[in-house]
C-alpha cells in the first residue's frame, strides 16, 4: 500500500500567548511541533503499512523550517519525506491549500490512500482532508476512529458522528481524516531518529508541480482575513469559597439562585 | 409562487436523521433569515435525505424559510458526502445563491469543503457570528481560531457563493410562525447524482448513550480531580438533575473513565451549550479550547488557583465530593416542592 499522509507545522499549543497591545497571537519563540491531531493519521498509516507492507510518504506545504515536522514523522518511521514550499503559497486559505497540496500529491504518483489529521489546532477549520479529496476526485471518510478491515480494494471503517458511530465500506483509492480513538501514536525508534537526520527531503516548488497559478498563495485564496479580534477572557465571575459544611450548604444555595436566575433550572 | 419568482440568495442547509429535521436546522435559519432581510432577499433551506414529511418542512417555513428545495431519494437517506455533494453543487449551479450556510456538524464540516471545491467558492468554518458588512453587501464570517484566542473575520470578495459552517448552539431557532408562507420545491435526483463508491452499513450508538455534548444544550463534565471512574457517578447524576449530558476531560478519557465521544477540547469536542459546569478539572488551555463560547460557566475545583475558575462565571471553590452530593440535594428539593405544587 502507498499511503500519503499530508501533515502541518503549528505553534505549540501549551504556548499560545497573546500580544496585549495589538490582540494578535504571537509567533515569534514559539515553539512548533507537528500538529497533534496529525499524529493520529500518521500512526495509522503506520500500522497499515506494517500489516499490508507499502510505503508511506509525509508530505508538509509550508516554510523551509517545515522540514522539522517532516523529520518528526520520519522518526516516528515514515518511509519518505516531501517539503511543498514556494513564497507564492504564502498566505493560502484552506481552498487553495487543498488544491496545492491536491497537486502535490498528483505529481508524486498513486496513492492507495491518503490519511489527514482531522483539524490542525491552529486553524481549527478541519477542510483541508475533504478539500484534497474533492481536488482529487476521491471517496472521503472524515472522523474515522476505526479501521475494521482492508479487502479486495475495500476498506471497512467507522466514523465518529455526533452520537455515534457509522460504518462504511469505502472503495479505494480514498481518503481519510481520523481521530484520536484510531490509535495512540508511536514515539520517534532511536533508528527512526537517526533515518530522519539523513534523509534527503524531497522539495516541490510552485514551477515543478502543475498548477493553476491564480488558484496559488493569498491572491488565489477565495476568503481573506479582514479582522482579527481577542475575545473577553474574563467573564467576571462571582466565586464562592466552602471550607467546611456551612461553606458547602452556602455555595450550593448560591449556585442554584444563580442557575435560577440565568433560568437554567 | 414558482421556484422561479422567489428569489432566494441565502440559503441553508438543514440536517435530518432517519427522515427528523435536526434542531440545528432552524438555529440556521434563524442566522439566513437575518442575513436574508439585511440583503432584501429570500431565504431558501435544501433538505437532502429521505422520507422527511411535508409537516417538517412546513415548519422550515413557519422558522424563517420562504422556500424550501426538497431533495428525497431513499439512496440518500443517510449522509455520505459524494452524492450530497454532487446534489448540492448542482443546485447551486441552478439557482446560484449568494450565501450558503449549513452547520458545523461532522456532516456539515465534510460536505462545505468538499462542495466549496467543486463550486470554486471561499468557505469559512465554525463561524460564531455572521453579519452583512454596510456598503458592500458582503458577508463578515466571524469564528474563533488558534483555541479560541482570536476571533477571525472573514469575508469572500470575489467569489460566490460566499459559503459559511456555523457552530451549532450559536444562535437560537425563531419560533415557530404558523402564518408564514412559502413554497416547497421538489427537486428530482438524477441517478447520476450517486456516486457508489462509498456505501452505508450501520449505525452504532455509543456506548455510552448519556447523550451527545455537541447538540447539549447543558454540558456536565468531569475531569481527573474525581479520582477514580466510579465518580464520575456524581457527574453522571448531577448531568441528570440538570437535563444535560456527560462531558469529560482528556485525563478522565484516557483513563478509560467515559469514552472518547465524550471527550471536550481540542482534540476532542467543542461544545457551545447554554451551561457548562466543570468538575475536578484543572481548565487546560486545550480543554478551554472546546468550551469557550459556552454561554455560562461553572467551575467546581477546591484549586483557588485552577484556571477553569478563571474563566468560569460561577466558580465554586470546594471539594466536588462534599459539593456536588449537597448541590443534587437541594436540586432534589428544588423538584419535589414543583412537583407536588403541579398536583
Ligand atoms: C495536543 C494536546 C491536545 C489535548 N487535547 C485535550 C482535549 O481535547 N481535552 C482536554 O480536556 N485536554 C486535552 N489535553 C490535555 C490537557 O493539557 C490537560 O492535561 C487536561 O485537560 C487535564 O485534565 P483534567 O483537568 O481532568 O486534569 P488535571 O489538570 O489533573 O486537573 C484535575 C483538577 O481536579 C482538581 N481536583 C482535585 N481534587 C478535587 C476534588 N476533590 N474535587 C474537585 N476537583 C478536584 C484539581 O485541583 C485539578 O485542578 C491536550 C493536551 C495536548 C498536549
Amino acid at each position: 500500500m502507498r499511503i500519503l499522509v499530508p501533515i502541518k507545522q503549528v505553534p505549540e499549543t501549551g504556548d499560545v500567548k497573546m500580544d496585549p497591545e495589538t490582540g494578535t497571537v504571537v509567533r515569534a519563540g514559539v515553539e512548533t511541533v507537528v500538529n497533534p491531531l496529525d499524529l493520529y493519521a500518521v500512526e495509522a498509516a503506520l500500522r497499515l503499512k506494517a500489516e499490508r507492507g507499502g510505503t508511506v510518504v509525509a508530505l508538509s506545504m509550508g516554510p523551509a523550517q517545515a522540514a522539522k515536522a517532516l523529520r518528526e514523522a520520519v522518526a516516528m518511521g515514515c518511509d519518505e519525506a516531501v517539503l511543498v514550499s514556494d513564497r507564492r503559497f504564502g498566505g493560502s486559505d484552506t481552498w487553495a491549500t487543498s488544491y496545492t497540496i491536491a497537486q502535490a500529491a498528483r505529481k508524486l504518483g498513486y496513492f492507495d490512500l491518503v490519511i489527514a489529521g482531522e483539524r490542525a489546532t491552529d486553524g481549527d477549520t478541519a477542510q483541508v482532508g475533504p478539500g484534497i479529496a474533492s481536488w482529487l476526485g476521491l471517496p472521503l471518510a472524515t472522523y474515522v476512529s476505526r479501521i475494521e478491515s482492508v479487502e479486495g480494494g475495500e476498506m471497512i471503517l467507522e466514523r465518529l458522528v455526533e452520537d455515534g458511530y457509522q460504518r462504511l465500506a469505502i472503495t479505494l483509492p480514498a481518503l481519510l481524516t481520523v481521530v484520536k480513538e484510531i490509535a495512540s501514536p508511536r514515539l520517534p525508534t532511536l533508528r527512526g531518529k537517526k533515518r530522519s537526520k539523513d534523509i534527503d527531503i524531497a522539495v516541490l516548488d510552485a514551477d515543478s508541480i502543475d498548477l493553476d497559478p491564480s488558484y496559488l498563495g493569498l491572491k488565489g485564496s477565495p476568503t481573506k482575513v479582514v479582522r482579527i479580534a481577542s475575545p473577553k477572557v474574563s467573564r467576571g465571575g462571582a466565586t464562592v469559597i466552602a471550607k467546611d459544611d456551612e461553606g458547602v450548604a452556602a455555595a450550593a444555595d448560591g449556585l442554584v439562585a444563580f442557575l435560577e436566575k440565568k433560568g437554567l433550572l | 409562487m414558482s421556484a422561479e419568482t422567489c428569489q432566494c440568495l441565502v440559503w441553508t442547509i438543514a440536517e435530518q436523521r432517519d427522515g427528523a429535521l435536526k434542531d440545528v436546522s432552524f438555529e440556521l435559519l434563524a442566522r439566513g433569515r437575518r442575513l436574508a432581510d439585511k440583503l432584501g432577499t429570500g431565504l431558501a433551506s435544501v433538505v437532502i435525505g429521505d422520507g422527511v414529511s411535508r409537516e417538517a418542512m412546513t415548519e422550515l417555513v413557519e422558522r424563517g424559510a420562504d422556500a424550501v428545495y426538497s431533495v428525497q431519494d431513499p439512496r440518500l437517506a443517510h449522509f455520505v458526502c459524494e452524492p450530497y455533494s454532487n446534489a448540492l453543487s448542482g443546485l447551486v449551479s441552478a439557482y446560484s445563491p449568494s450565501v450558503v450556510l449549513a452547520a458545523a456538524t461532522s456532516s456539515g464540516r465534510t460536505l462545505m469543503p468538499h462542495l466549496a471545491v467543486r463550486v470554486r467558492a471561499g468557505l469559512t468554518a465554525d463561524c460564531t457570528e455572521l453579519d452583512i458588512e454596510e456598503g458592500t453587501g458582503l458577508l463578515l464570517q466571524t469564528r474563533p481560531a488558534i483555541g479560541g484566542n482570536i476571533m477571525a473575520t472573514i469575508k469572500t470578495p470575489d467569489r460566490r457563493p460566499q459559503m459559511a459552517t456555523v457552530r451549532p448552539r450559536s444562535s437560537r431557532p425563531l419560533p415557530r410562525d404558523p402564518a408564514r408562507r412559502g413554497i416547497i420545491v421538489d427537486v428530482p435526483v438524477a441517478d447520476s447524482v450517486m456516486d457508489g463508491r462509498v456505501r452505508v452499513l450501520g449505525y452504532r450508538k455509543d456506548a455510552d448513550g448519556s447523550g451527545c455534548v455537541e447538540e447539549a444544550g447543558i454540558v456536565v463534565a468531569g475531569g481527573k480531580g474525581l479520582k477514580k471512574a466510579e465518580n464520575l457517578a456524581l457527574v453522571r447524576g448531577l448531568a441528570e438533575d440538570l437535563g444535560g449530558v456527560v462531558g469529560a476531560s482528556r485525563e478522565a478519557v484516557d483513563r478509560g473513565w467515559i469514552g472518547y465521544p465524550h471527550q471536550i477540547g481540542l482534540s476532542g469536542k467543542t461544545v457551545s451549550p447554554r451551561l457548562y459546569v466543570g468538575i475536578g478539572i484543572s481548565g487546560a488551555i486545550q480543554h478551554l479550547a472546546g468550551i469557550k463560547t459556552s454561554e455560562v460557566i461553572v467551575s467546581v475545583n477546591p484549586d483557588p488557583d485552577a484556571n477553569l475558575h478563571k474563566l468560569a462565571d460561577y466558580a465554586v471553590v470546594a471539594d466536588a465530593f462534599l459539593f456536588v452530593p449537597e448541590l443534587r440535594r437541594r436540586l432534589a428539593a428544588r423538584k419535589m416542592e414543583a412537583d407536588n405544587h403541579g398536583e
